[in-house]
């Protein structure tokens, strides 16, 4: 019983030691710069770049591959911040910021075909064979991968809808010179 | 001499771990679509079945078997594999990072490999010596390696292969590693009396 608490207390003390030792000779120098980008991203990994998650745009960001304006998602605050840790002056008030879109199905056009909830990441779309589809707004990223699928072009990218989910009181409307309310 | 390269040809061949013990199949199905993550994926499991084997028989013979421990001989002989994976792991991080992204999951997957801990158990109850046991390792590793190799090569032929679209993929892929598997039965055949 001792022993073999002994045992297997010294047994992971020295794997650890030696691990912790060799964790130490063997680091490896990440590269500051991209770690640093890539904690910028969004981190969804919704793919909407083309990328291969917020990781691979990271890399092409930094090896100067891809615009800074690459990610949907991350939008103009993005940039910005790109921007300023790059070192590259960007206009951002030319930056149109599309609204964010989710998926719809147009039910009068929706053959259920079942080909668009297959290719969708987050099983947003539910259906069955010869059923109307629907997607489930909470769920889906807006990532259109199954905007191109459908035959019958019955998925369309829509604004987000209002609901009382997440309906909020509008900003108050600014009149003349900043913050001179009417 | 002749015993040990006996030994080394009965592990790699007659008794392989993949095609005839069925041990490692993850890997070998996993890691089996090009041929330069299968030697990368081989050598990495070569070099911790070895290393496992020679760790593992120590852990038996001084410290299992002498304080009559054998129940934690599954804990204790988990502990060096992963350990000896993670250490492989930081090694191939460092030298090879090419080569670290094609392993992906599959590099510290090693840990799990049933076929580690399966020669290492094999080991113990063919109470086999020091140096049997580490030749016996390196001859499993040599055969998974062998093994792996050529079905990598054959996986690589098969994508430009027409297949119907029924077969396409894992399933020829399985087909192709049961006709290899009775190929290798053939083994069995060989007799060193």
């Amino acid at each position: 019983m001792i022993v073999a608490i002994v045992s297997l207390t010294l047994l992971g003390l020295a794997l650890g030691f030696a691990l912790g030792f060799a964790a130490k000779r063997f680091a490896v120098a990440q590269d500051a710069g991209l770690a640093a980008i890539e904690a910028l991203m969004p981190g969804t990994n919704c793919g909407q770049c083309g990328y291969a998650g917020c990781a691979g745009a990271a890399a092409a960001i930094a090896r100067a591959e891809a615009p800074p304006t690459i990610c949907p998602p991350g939008g103009k605050a993005l940039v910005e911040a790109l921007a300023k840790r790059l070192g590259f002056s960007v206009d951002v008030a030319s930056l149109t910021e599309p609204d964010p879109k989710i998926a719809s199905v147009d039910e009068e056009i929706c053959i259920g075909c079942c080909r668009c909830l297959k290719v969708c990441p987050t099983d947003a779309i539910i259906g069955a064979p010869k059923q109307i589809h629907n997607v489930l707004r909470e769920a889906c990223t807006g990532c259109a991968q199954c905007l191109d699928r459908c035959p019958t072009e019955a998925i369309k990218m829509t604004p987000i809808p209002l609901t009382l989910q997440h309906w909020v009181w509008p900003k108050p409307v600014l009149n003349g010179t900043l913050g001179v309310m009417s | 001499m002749s015993e040990y390269a006996i030994l080394l040809v009965t592990t790699a061949l007659v008794n392989n771990v993949v095609l005839v013990k069925f041990l490692g199949l993850c890997p070998f199905m996993g890691v089996s679509k090009s041929l330069e993550g299968a030697l990368g994926m081989g050598l990495a499991t070569t070099f911790v079945i070895t290393l496992a084997s020679a760790a593992t028989w120590m852990l038996e013979h001084w410290l299992l078997a002498p304080f009559d421990l054998h129940f934690l001989r599954l804990l204790t002989f988990i502990l060096v594999i992963a350990a000896t994976v993670q250490f492989v792991e930081m090694v191939v991080k460092k030298s090879a990072p090419a080569l670290y992204q094609t392993l992906g999951i599959y590099l510290p997957l090693i840990t799990t490999n049933c076929a580690v801990l399966g020669v290492a158990l094999l080991n113990v109850m063919e109470k086999a010596t020091f140096t049997k046991s580490l030749v016996a390792g390196f001859g499993s590793a040599l055969g998974f390696t062998l093994v792996l190799l050529m079905f990598a090569g054959m996986r690589e032929r098969l994508a430009l292969a027409q297949i119907p679209a029924a077969f396409a993929g894992a399933p020829i892929g399985f087909v192709l590693a049961s006709l290899l598997s009775l190929a290798f039965m053939g083994f069995s055949g060989l007799n060193f009396r």
